[in-house]
């Protein structure tokens, strides 16, 4: 043997046995700490965003509103004298990255809660993770069911109406205004596809024809052309911003006329006409739904506000569907924390969003209640015409069971003194 | 050259990864859970870029496709503990090193198919190849999407601190020891491996074809035996990446993941067991990147939203430039170049 | 049978877009024998530029010049400024310099022009003309299939018809020969960088409006598929990259069309290891394949 080998085997060696010494000393006292992320000032809350990537466009925009939010918040004197502050990390809709920023936000920066984590394949991942952790995880920024299950994850919350919903109030819409037509089912391949989809047929029955496409398969000619051979005249869609206005166009070009039916995720008319450019005629007369209210509708007192924050913070961006997704969301998000009380615990905050009870801008009530922690309960269907998206008839709500789709009467609230909710 | 003796070899070797061992596990009794979970992912991806450049730096076959064949591991270890977890035989401490075994074994499986097909091509067309396969992750997993969850991937039980580490043991450091054994263990076998008669074959092979053929090396199996054990590490380091976080799902192996990988070890040095080393550090700074540059640049908020997440790519766009035109060697050549410079000028210095 | 002649329109028209493209990743083989992996970027960044033109002028073909005058000048700046002091380390060197080059690139893209989608008109009716019920080819197809075949038919001329094209040639393939026979093999490879990263361009023009608009990851998925349509072609064959876009295309469609979006990647490989595995230089490998 050589000396250095030897030497190197020696010291080796006396290491090892260092490495055995216990090292629980400071473990012991980490799991006594008490409420992670909020002192007397301040209360810090994640999130995960794609900033960048291919799901950025958009998207990105919706966690700029909340912060703008919650300037305009901080401003007026925060949530019980404490000043909210939006840790938003970049995620690229990868979920590896998803979660790796959210370990980082909950073991690093010790936020108190996460709030409006986007996506369905991206969040699904951290489920477990926020679980073991029993970090609050609010108003998941997606219309999965996945958010709903209370008994599996007891902290995680939905906000949106969720897909099924959503396929249940359109349908039932279909089926009253063309009785007899051809209706088919256009689809992302994934559970915004299969639960939009389970929602029309629990309503409609089985579809004349249904087409998927995937997100990293920009030929959707294809299966914009099977729709047409089945002689389709109504086409139920739900897809996001970009494959709603590629479809459409396909369909414009094969000349094939349908009545377009979108989902509300892919179908904010801002969006799509920013996309399209010239094309954008082709979206006159497309029908979609909503919850929130319209960007276009310079009446409402609720976009009044949001345009006036949004000038202040957020004038960068443009105003539209994805902005006042983010200012409602973080509205509903300070109405809880008002709701947990003056000192706050992560107990506090999931037992407050259970209670909920919570009107704000949106159109119907939220769905929170012992054992369910879906959102929004119902929508509005929307037109677009002469270039601008429209609410018309009544606000519907129903649930992703069995219940039927009902109307829904009651106005929507005004806003509070500057859009702040006071209790 | 001087010829090694097998036994000296082995034995400095060992006492090198258990020297690296012990100096990590005592890092890691100092760190926090989140700087512990990084400490694993660089054990985890240390695993792929050291076989990963084994195949690439050594014999000179380009593999654009690791991502898939980490997925590979991935979805085997989740798969074989879902099913142990089913059958109500989960628990046992078996449970991890079967699933991680298993894991090895598909992997290798998946190798030797790829590099079968490999060794009849070359460069630019190999890189075709493994450039399609890289890409079938997503549609592999929605197509059979009842054996794999389609997008949404699958969950298995996540890995506890064995109860005779105590209470309040951090469930991060257990995490980072189960990555570091694996990571160990891979860089010893490939280690031993490349000084092997085996590990000269393999760069016989990379530098002249027909001359190895001449000398009588069996040049297909060489390559396709080369497809194999990457792909085993692959599936390793895959696996244990997986078991990181108890979950696996198509979208974290997309194409860049691959492209990352070969990088990774290019940056780092290709070739080099070393430099693999420095690869595996520089892909978890690259998924960790983007939050310490947000976190501690202040800017106007419609600057910072123009920068955020587009400054740290563009960093380390520069930075692959950067380093490819000042250390063509990568990190490890250069820091190979340093310290001969460093040597000479010792050497030197007390004649005068 | 309907179904089938759609499919066959429809692939045509994606297929002549890879073909454009494949031909910009043949050209630079040819030149330099390395695959440009910031191809896809360096042409997003021309259609930045090329549709800024468009928008402060009115007219496409102001912009279309615009962008391939840009892919020109960047093609030349990459190889001067870069890939020269590159070269001798190896060819995955450059590999990674490219992929360092498409993150800066995507992510100054970003930076400037903010990361959603931009509309990207085109210069003709995107409507198809439609032949005996069926949806066939649109104005617009036409047109991208038309401007491939004629840069394909203009590369030929230039490499076996002019001087510049033979010492291109001589250059790639043998440059110590070529150095000794006073060929400026770096000015050819400047030239050869510069006229790939046109053709990139111009290729990025045309793929653009059929997609979902500009944004810096627009070329992403285009690359993958031009490359493994180069591959198929065989690199060295600008011919075979056109027939190598067209039949991946095609390919594309008929698997969309019926066995389902989700397929493709798996179908892609099928094609690449069917076509590589009898011929391992692609469909129109010039040099016959290395025994080994």
């Amino acid at each position: 043997m050589r000396p250095t080998t030897r030497r190197v085997l020696a010291a080796a060696a006396g290491l090892a046995l260092l490495a055995t010494l216990p090292a629980c000393a400071d473990d012991a006292k980490q799991a006594a700490e008490n409420v992670p992320g909020v002192t007397d000032g301040e209360i810090v809350v994640g999130t995960h965003q794609p900033l960048t990537g291919p799901a950025a466009p958009g998207y990105s925009k919706i966690s700029a509103a909340v912060k703008a939010y919650f300037e305009h918040v901080n401003g007026k004197g925060g949530v019980h004298g404490r000043k909210i502050v939006y840790k938003v990390m970049d995620d690229g809709y990868n979920p590896a990255n998803t979660e790796n920023v959210v370990r980082k936000l909950v073991l690093d920066d010790k936020v108190f809660a996460l709030l409006g984590g986007l996506g369905t394949p991206t969040h699904t991942t951290v489920l477990e993770f926020v679980k073991a952790q029993r970090v609050p995880d609010l108003f998941v920024a997606s219309g999965s069911r996945n958010w709903n299950q209370p008994a599996k994850y007891p902290t995680t919350f939905g906000w949106q109406p969720d897909y099924t919903v959503e396929g249940k109030i359109l349908a039932s819409w279909v089926k009253r205004e063309f009785p007899g037509a051809t209706v088919c089912h256009f689809g992302q391949n994934d559970d915004f596809g299969r639960d939009s989809l389970a929602g029309v047929e629990q309503v409609l029955g089985p579809v004349a024809a249904k087409q998927t496409y995937t997100t990293t398969n920009q030929q959707v000619g294809p299966a914009i052309g099977a729709l047409r051979a089945a002689g389709c005249q109504v086409v139920i869609s739900a897809s996001i911003p970009g494959f709603t206005a590629l479809a459409m166009g396909q369909a414009a070009g094969q000349g094939f006329r349908a009545q377009w039916v979108v989902s509300n995720v892919g179908a904010d008319y801002t969006t799509l006409a920013a996309q399209l450019g010239d094309k954008k005629v082709i979206l006159e007369g497309m029908v979609a739904d909503n919850y929130l209210p319209m960007v276009g509708d310079t009446t409402n007192p609720w976009i009044r506000e949001y345009s006036r924050i949004h000038q202040r913070f957020n004038a960068g961006n443009p105003i539209d569907g994805n902005a006042v997704y983010g200012y409602s969301m973080a509205y509903t998000f300070v109405q809880a924390l008002l709701a947990a009380g003056p000192e706050p615990t992560r107990e506090k905050l999931v037992e407050a969003v259970r209670r909920g009870g919570f009107r704000g801008p949106g159109l119907t009530p939220f769905r929170y209640a012992e054992g369910v922690h879906a959102g929004y309960s119902g929508v509005r269907l929307s037109r677009v015409s002469g270039g601008a998206q429209t609410y018309f008839g009544p606000t519907y709500t129903t649930d992703d069971g069995g219940a039927a789709v009902t109307e829904f009467i009651e106005a929507p609230a005004t806003p509070p003194a500057d859009a702040v909710p006071t209790a | 050259m001087t010829t090694p003796r097998t036994g000296s070899t082995l034995l400095r070797h060992l006492a090198g990864a258990v020297l690296a061992g012990t100096l990590v596990v005592l890092l890691t009794n100092q760190l926090p859970p989140y700087e512990n979970l990084q400490v694993a992912r660089v054990c985890a991806f240390l695993c792929v870029t050291a076989g990963h450049t084994v195949l690439v730096g050594l014999n000179g076959q380009l593999s654009l496709g690791h991502g898939a064949l980490m997925a590979t591991g991935a979805y085997t270890v989740a798969l074989v503990q879902r099913g142990l977890d089913e059958r109500a035989v989960g628990g046992g401490w078996w449970v991890l090193p079967g699933s991680l075994l298993a894991a090895v074994a598909v992997t290798a499986l998946g190798g030797l198919v790829v590099g079968l097909a490999a060794a009849r091509l070359r460069g630019p067309y190999l890189a075709g190849v493994t450039l399609a396969v890289a890409t079938l992750v997503p549609a592999v997993t929605t197509i059979f999407t009842g054996v794999f969850n389609g997008e949404q991937g699958l969950r298995f039980p996540a890995q506890a601190p064995p109860a005779a580490l105590g209470p309040y043991f951090q469930p991060e450091r257990w995490l980072a020891w189960i990555a570091l054994a694996a990571a160990l263990l891979t860089m010893l076998l490939l280690a031993n491996l490349v000084r092997s008669r085996y590990g000269r074959s393999l760069r016989a092979v990379r530098d002249d074809e027909v001359a190895a053929r001449l000398a009588g090396i069996p040049v297909a199996r060489t390559q396709v035996l080369a497809f194999v054990v990457s792909a085993g590490c692959a599936g390793l380091g895959g696996g244990v990446y997986a078991v990181l976080t108890a979950t696996v799902a198509p979208g974290k192996f997309p194409l860049d993941l691959s492209l990352f990988l070969l990088m990774a070890i290019v940056i780092g040095g290709l070739g080099s067991l070393a430099g693999a080393v420095w690869g595996a550090l520089l892909l978890v700074a690259l998924q960790d990147l983007p939050a310490l540059l947000t976190e501690h640049l202040d800017l106007s908020t419609g600057l910072a939203q123009r920068l955020e997440g587009n400054l740290a790519l563009a960093v380390f766009g520069l930075i692959l430039i950067v380093v490819m035109l000042a250390a063509p060697g990568g990190l490890q050549g250069g820091v190979r170049a340093l310290a001969t410079r460093l040597r000479a000028a010792v050497r030197r210095a007390p004649d005068r | 049978m309907q179904r089938f002649w759609f499919l066959t329109f429809d692939g045509l028209a994606a297929g002549a877009v890879y073909a454009a493209f494949a031909l910009a990743l043949v050209l630079i083989w040819r030149a330099a024998r390395v695959v440009n992996f910031a191809q896809g970027a360096m042409a997003v960044a021309t259609a930045y530029v090329g549709y800024a033109v468009v928008g402060a002028t009115g007219s496409y073909w102001l912009g279309l010049a615009a962008a391939v005058l840009a892919g020109l000048a960047l093609g030349a700046l990459v190889e001067r400024v870069l890939m020269r002091f590159v070269g001798p380390a190896g060819p995955l060197n450059q590999v990674i310099v490219a992929l360092g080059l498409v993150l800066l690139v995507q992510a100054v893209l970003g930076m400037v022009f903010g990361n959603g989608y931009r509309p990207a008109p085109a210069p003709f009716d995107t409507d198809a003309l439609t032949v005996g019920g069926v949806a066939a080819l649109s104005p617009y197809d036409l047109w991208v299939l038309g401007a491939a075949l004629t840069v394909v038919a203009l590369l030929a001329l230039l490499f076996t018809r002019t001087p510049v094209g033979l010492r291109m040639r001589a250059a790639a393939f043998a440059p110590e020969v070529s150095r000794l026979l006073g060929v400026s093999v770096g000015r050819m490879l400047t030239l050869g960088w510069a006229l790939a990263a046109g053709v990139g361009a111009l290729a990025g023009m045309l793929v653009v409006p059929t997609g979902l608009g500009l944004h810096p990851h627009a070329m992403d998925l285009v690359f993958v598929v031009a490359f493994t349509a180069a591959v198929v072609g065989g690199l060295d064959s600008p011919v075979g990259a056109v027939v190598g876009g067209l039949l991946v295309g095609l390919i594309l469609s008929y698997v969309t069309g019926y066995l389902g979006p989700d397929t493709t990647p798996l179908a892609v490989l099928v094609l690449l290891l069917a076509v590589l595995l009898v011929r391992p230089g692609g469909l129109f490998s010039a040099a016959r394949a290395r025994h080994v």
